[in-house]
């Protein structure tokens, strides 16, 4: 109980070696005088990423083993989705440095509160103890609070970064009441103890059924599900660009950690008391996510209804309760960051120092402008309607299949059309950059001014979206092979 | 050569996508010539690449040939699956002839963005080839899908000016269609306990309910596409904002793809659902037929009077399909390569005009004969094609269709037979006021005739349209053994 054995610090090293350097950058950051803002901090921070993204992928498709005494759980899923969490913020990063500059958060504790996020999504992707989702779940949360808070000239920032804070309490707090309705009732916080206390519970019983549904709505409001969506257009359009990349993308591959450790492992076994309300959550998320995001003229309030919708998607995969859709749900998961990250990094290679190109009429003749950016926009857009050969159509059709697999055939159908009523905001982007000429007489930025190694890695994180497909089938096996040892029947 | 055939339908579908995306690397507008010229070598490349899948094409077999198949997501056992029998074949030679055709009529018309405009074709081209070959249920949806991408840029981006109105309509319209397509797909890979084959579908037994949803919801993702009434209306749009070319490619291949659906996959799926269905499709066809027809014949503008015009003659092909009856069925084949002729050239010689005057009313002209001679002639003659006029290959379809109809039901047939009237009425009618009378407007006085690049592509349509209206032969012996045997397997019952 006392000593950290080495077997123990190998399965939580990279947590310890991002933690540890995170905490180097921060004091390295101090001594380092340069003109430019974070000139070692950065380069810094991105080594710190990659390294322990590889580092994460020691002890891929290794056998499941659960350590700290039941705290933290190493398997191949965590493998896979804490090394996409660092190589997803190294892209993140490399995207809003110009942005971040221009607008004085380009600073050594913006990129250590990115690390200490980062380590915080690794706690909740590798949890096996409520105890340890919860530390998981309030150090991403704090350090989000605060990069958004951290643009202090912005009263937008900081109104987003008050709501979301007060908010986010609140659900902390439901999440905890839930917590403890639960330990009460199983005497452990350990999920795989909480899910052997399973025969001994009546299903019926009011205090379970209260505690389930107090964790389902603390994970349904940080997962910004409907009804509990309220925050996220406020704090996605509050937020500097490059925080609400940030906060849309990576934390994603944690939400679905989460679900998959507390529903699956924690929970499975009550199925019956959360499925119906992962269902209702996830066709509302899709239904008003779809219709709201049309009524938007700010693309990040857009996307922030975007995201919505496709954390209902999300859902969709997971409430089935089977292996498929989980599997479904972690492809759609990681194809929705690769996804998010590439539409924001065009929004930030537009904006420019004291300009956003925050609404819909920035995008107008962009195909005028810079061809090949409006082309890659293109790309994502139809990646996020799910329109093939994109990526984005392989992950709702993994997800649909597993919902269909599991008998729900009038809930794959709704989805669908509401797909139909998402497509056409996505469309109205396109239709902005092609069809639209840029009015006479208006200034518009120059869409040419960001770097040119920005360029190639927009390149390859579009363009891969449709190149990948023909091994598309390779990506989803791996992941599927991930699922596989995870303890699901 | 046995690699080439073994790969030959790979190769037409992926050369012209490859370079249409080599096309738009030539970039700005700077170097379209560069752009116009590499379109064109794809174009003409792509389609001798099809003449080996017609000349090496083995008439006696009903089976697929020229097959590919290797796994592609294994997990969901969805496959890299193309074949073609005797229905696909000549559909995708006529994507291949009228690729080139519509680069060639793009050439001095487009001048904004013309390496984007001949990509948009060229990977178009690539992916209907896709549709006609794919014999996986993904990779069909995939390839039907990814065509509207295309097409929604074309009619968006070098449309008329209520392009965006049209653009929208048209991919929203098609795209609820297709999801549902999908989800029927999906329910047949669990029904068929884990395949997408299309062909293994065609023999997978279904109860009478299940056929019955199953092929509604391919019926939503076919009918939208042919399009057949009352699903029709964004046909109108999408053709009068299109420019020419989108124009062409739209009346000419992608309704058929709709019709070629019901071929390959909603009839032989659901065989006893497509037979319950029929009166209704027939209705629906003969509907078309003739009220469409009537509503074409009070256009004022040339473009969506062709477009009306288009939607009555794909009745006639919906209405040979769902007889069941192997004349009819031949003939509407034939009407279905025909017809892309025919309203091909037709919005072809309206875009000569409209170059010229920009204007598609038909009030603006009258007396064109006088100053257009060359144009006029085959103005004509392809109304006369449209109208059916025996020696083009209009008549052969539609006679073949009320032919096989009228040994089924006679009715179906007199009510068919009476567009022949109300067609040559609304052709003839708009080629009277537009090409014969006198010049009234002064500008149409000032028009200059064909020039030769026109004149070519024109002339390449009506050949296609003669050949096939006097010796249709070779196109029936095509598709003869294919469609008995898609007969035959309609005729047995999966109940």
């Amino acid at each position: 109980m006392t000593v950290l054995s080495s077997h123990d610090f190998w399965a939580v090293a990279p947590e310890i070696y991002v933690a540890t350097l995170a905490c180097v950058i921060l004091v390295v950051d101090l001594y380092v005088r340069s003109v430019r803002p974070c000139a070692a901090a950065y380069p810094l921070t991105i080594a710190t990423l990659v390294s322990a993204g590889f580092l994460c992928l020691d002890g891929l498709f290794e056998p499941t083993q659960t350590v700290l005494n039941g705290l933290v759980v190493r398997d191949s899923v965590s493998a896979i989705l804490k090394s996409g969490t660092c190589f997803g913020t190294a892209a993140v990063l490399f995207y809003a440095r110009d942005y971040a500059a221009a607008r004085g958060l380009w600073r050594g504790e913006y990129l250590v509160l990115t690390l200490f996020g980062v380590v915080g999504m690794m706690a909740m992707i590798g949890a096996a103890h409520l105890l340890t989702l919860y530390v998981g779940i309030e150090l991403l949360a704090l350090c989000l609070y605060g990069m958004i808070a951290m643009e202090r000239d912005s009263v937008r920032a900081a109104e987003a970064a008050m709501k979301y804070f007060i908010l986010g309490a609140l659900a902390s707090g439901v999440l905890l009441y839930g917590m403890s309705l639960l330990y009460g009732l199983t005497g452990s916080l350990s999920l795989q103890a909480v899910s052997g206390a399973a025969g001994t519970l009546e299903v019926n019983s009011l205090p379970l059924m209260l505690a389930i549904s107090m964790l389902v709505v603390g994970l349904l409001f940080k997962l910004g599900a409907v009804p509990f969506h309220m925050w996220v257009p406020d704090v996605y359009d509050g937020s500097a660009t490059s925080t609400t990349l940030y906060l849309s993308a990576v934390p994603k591959l944690a939400a679905f950690a989460i679900l998959l450790r507390l529903l699956s492992t924690g929970l499975e076994e009550w199925i019956a008391i959360w499925q119906d309300m992962l269902l209702v959550a996830a066709l509302a998320s899709i239904a008003l996510g779809n219709v709201v995001a049309i009524a938007q003229s700010n693309i990040k309030r857009m996307l922030a209804y975007s995201t919505i919708s496709n954390m209902g998607f999300l859902l969709l995969g997971f409430f089935a309760g089977t292996h498929a859709g989980y599997s479904a749900a972690m492809v759609y998961a990681v194809i929705y960051m690769v996804t998010t990250v590439a539409a924001f990094g065009v929004i930030l290679a537009l904006s420019r120092s004291g300009f956003e190109s925050n609404s819909l009429d920035d995008f107008k003749g962009l195909n005028r402008r810079n061809p090949w950016l409006a082309l890659l926009m293109l790309i994502v857009m139809f990646s996020l309607a799910g329109i093939p050969p994109t990526a984005g159509f392989f992950a709702k059709l993994m997800v649909l299949q597993a919902a269909l697999d599991a008998g729900f055939v009038t809930v794959v159908v709704a989805a669908v059309i509401l797909a139909v009523i998402g497509a056409f905001y996505y469309l109205r982007i396109v239709k902005l950059m092609y069809f639209d000429e840029v009015e006479e007489g208006v200034l518009t930025i120059s869409a040419h001014g960001y770097r040119r190694s920005m360029k190639w890695v927009l390149t390859v994180n579009a363009i891969g979206l449709i190149a990948v497909t023909p091994w598309i089938g390779k990506v989803m096996d791996f992941i599927g092979r991930s699922l596989m040892e995870f303890g699901v029947s | 050569m046995n690699l080439f055939n073994e790969h030959l339908l790979s190769l037409l579908i992926w050369f012209p996508v490859v370079g249409g995306i080599l096309v738009l690397a030539t970039g700005g507008d700077r170097r379209a010539m560069t752009a116009r010229w590499l379109a064109l070598g794809v174009a003409v490349i792509t389609f001798a690449l099809s003449v080996p899948l017609w000349t090496g094409f083995n008439r006696s077999t009903a089976d697929m040939q020229f097959v590919e198949r290797s796994p592609w997501i294994e997990r969901f056992h969805i496959e890299y699956f193309l074949g073609v029998d005797g229905i696909s074949v000549p559909l995708v030679l006529l994507t291949t002839i009228l690729t080139i055709v519509v680069v060639v009529a793009g050439w001095k018309v487009i001048q904004t963005r013309v390496a984007q405009y001949f990509a948009a074709f060229l990977i178009m081209e690539g992916l209907m080839i896709g549709v006609f070959c794919a014999l996986d249920g993904i990779l069909f949806y995939l390839f039907w899908e990814a065509m509207l991408i295309p097409m929604f840029l074309i009619v968006g981006v070098w449309g008329g000016p209520n392009r965006v109105y049209a653009a929208i309509k048209f991919f929203l319209y098609t795209l609820l269609g297709s999801l549902l397509m999908l989800v029927a797909l999906l329910y047949l890979y669990q029904a068929s306990e884990g395949s997408f084959d299309l062909l293994a579908f065609h023999h997978l037994p279904l109860t009478g309910g299940v056929q019955t949803l199953i092929f509604l919801a391919f019926f939503a993702a076919f009918a939208v596409k042919i399009p057949m009434v009352p699903v029709h209306t964004w046909l109108p749009d999408a053709h009068v904002e299109a420019p020419t070319g989108g124009s062409v490619i739209l009346a000419a291949i992608t309704l058929k793809m709709g019709a070629y659906g019901f071929l390959r996959i909603a009839m032989p799926i659901a065989p006893d659902a497509a037979q319950q269905f029929a009166p209704l499709v027939i209705g629906l066809s003969l509907l078309a037929v003739v009220y469409i027809a009537l509503i074409a014949l009070i256009q004022q503008d040339m473009k969506k009077l062709i477009a009306y015009s288009s939607i009555s003659h794909m009745g006639f092909v919906t209405l040979g399909f769902f007889v069941f009856e192997t004349r009819a069925m031949e003939g509407a084949i034939v009407q279905m390569i025909s017809h892309g002729f025919v309203s091909g050239a037709l919005f072809l010689c309206v875009g000569v005009l409209y170059d010229r005057l920009h204007s598609r009313e038909i009030a603006t002209y009258g007396g064109v004969m006088k100053v257009m001679p060359v144009f006029a002639f085959f103005m004509v003659f392809f109304a006369m094609a449209n109208a059916g006029l025996p020696g083009t290959s209009g008549f052969v379809g539609e006679f073949l269709v009320i032919l096989g109809t009228f040994s089924v039901n006679a009715w179906y047939a007199a009510i068919a037979a009476l567009t022949l009237i109300v067609g040559a009425a609304y052709t003839l009618w708009m080629v009277k006021r537009v090409v014969f009378g006198e010049v009234k407007n002064p500008k149409v006085s000032e028009l200059k005739d064909l020039d030769r690049r026109e004149f070519g592509v024109l002339l390449g349509m009506a050949l296609g349209v003669l050949i096939i209206g006097i010796w249709p032969a070779p196109l029936l012996d095509v598709m003869r053994v294919s469609v008995d045997q898609l007969l035959t397997h309609l005729s047995v019952s999966k109940l």
